[in-house]
């Protein structure tokens, strides 16, 4: 049944979510600490055993397929939905600091890429 | 004119299905025939997304872009954050556990490197403008770091609202410049595999630019990249109001 997908991936979010929150409550955060990371992880276990074959096998995972497939338009929405007015109108120091952090960040991808394992350096190269 | 709008708003998810459908159409044919699939179609519909939401923006003076116009409310529903986090962790299906473990330790590093680098970055040009106020300077650090660690910081330190919207500002900055240029940049800074994804969201950490930017380079890597990116937050959240505060009073 593709809701049985569907149903595995809401439980993963929503754990995920609640672990998250209990993470910020813990680290007196006023943020969800990684609770998306965490139900990833959780979908990413369940896909990769064979206790919950039934739910993302077949019918089940196309349930979850179905959303994947979905992600590129809801980043279209959530791109139509941001507040690009203020991000325009915080002025040049906003623009400069925003301009420069990506920069730097960008920069610093294939130096710490590096840091991983030797065979991950060497894909880079071949492929790049 | 009546009946059009009692359609339109009770159904409001479908219009938007129906109108990201229809942009994502348009813009997968503007690759095809214009760019010759040089640029990838879904980068030009996130463009689009967010020109139209300049506009819409403009148009109605309020923040969520073309979702305040009563017809396409829908696409605040679809592209808010509920449904942003379900469609990211259903793009873990099929990952590999392996693939997460090599990635492992560059990932957490460039998570802690991610927001500490970027909110050194964002406290220099505070600096740069004149801001001598620890507090500040912390505030619009912390918002070159996200737009939402900006006004946590801030409000957690008692920066007043004219910094908060200003560090909100550096970070949707951040984000929109991610959606753009990941596609671009992705060759040059070896962009092509999981694990370089996985330091790549956690260098970057803006969910929205990271999941809209790998999106649009490929988005067999986008799992990857979500997956650190979601932790940069809550990480930036902690350092913050803290310890990275506590420097800046320190040096400053």
């Amino acid at each position: 049944m593709v809701v049985y997908g569907v149903a595995l991936l809401s439980a993963c979010l929503i754990v995920g979510m609640l672990i998250g929150e209990a993470l910020g409550v813990l680290l007196n955060v006023e943020a969800n600490v990684g609770g998306v990371g965490i139900a990833m992880l959780f979908l990413v276990i369940a896909s990769n055993s064979s206790r919950f074959k039934s739910l993302v096998e077949g019918a089940s995972g196309r349930g979850i397929e179905f959303w994947s497939a979905m992600y590129i338009p809801i980043v279209v929405a959530m791109a139509a939905r941001q507040n690009v007015v203020a991000a325009f109108e915080g002025g040049v120091l906003a623009i400069v600091a925003g301009v420069a952090a990506v920069i730097v960040s960008f920069a610093l991808v294939p130096l710490i890429s590096k840091l991983g394992t030797k065979s991950s350096a060497e894909n880079n190269e071949v492929d790049a | 004119m009546d009946i059009l709008e009692t359609v339109f708003v009770r159904n409001s998810l479908l219009v938007a299905f129906a109108v990201v459908g229809a942009t994502l159409w348009i813009s997968y044919l503007i690759a095809d025939r214009l760019t010759h699939g040089r640029i990838h179609g879904s980068a030009i519909a996130i463009t689009l997304g967010l020109v139209a939401a300049y506009f819409g923006g403009r148009y109605t003076g309020g923040s969520n872009g073309v979702a305040d116009f009563a017809y396409l409310g829908g696409v605040g529903l679809m592209g808010g954050g509920m449904m942003r986090d379900f469609a990211i962790v259903a793009t873990a299906f099929g990952v590999k556990i392996g693939e997460l473990k090599k990635a492992g330790l560059a990932g957490v590093i460039s998570i802690f490197a991610g927001v500490i680098v970027s909110f050194i970055v964002g406290a220099l040009v505070a600096l740069a403008y004149g801001y001598s106020d620890p507090v500040e300077i912390t505030t619009i650090g912390a918002g070159a770091v996200t737009y939402i660690v900006g006004p946590v910081t801030g409000s957690a330190l008692g920066a007043s609202s004219e910094i908060i919207a200003l560090s909100v500002a550096a970070g949707l900055v951040k984000s929109i410049l991610v959606m753009i240029l990941t596609p671009v940049i992705a060759r040059f800074i070896g962009l092509n595999n999981p694990q370089s994804a996985m330091v790549f969201g956690g260098l970057m950490g803006t969910t929205s630019g990271v999941a809209a930017g790998l999106a649009a380079t490929d988005p067999k890597l986008v799992p990857y990249g979500a997956m650190t990116a979601t932790f940069y937050t809550g990480i930036g959240c902690l350092l913050g109001p803290s310890i990275l505060f506590f420097i800046v009073r320190a040096v400053v």
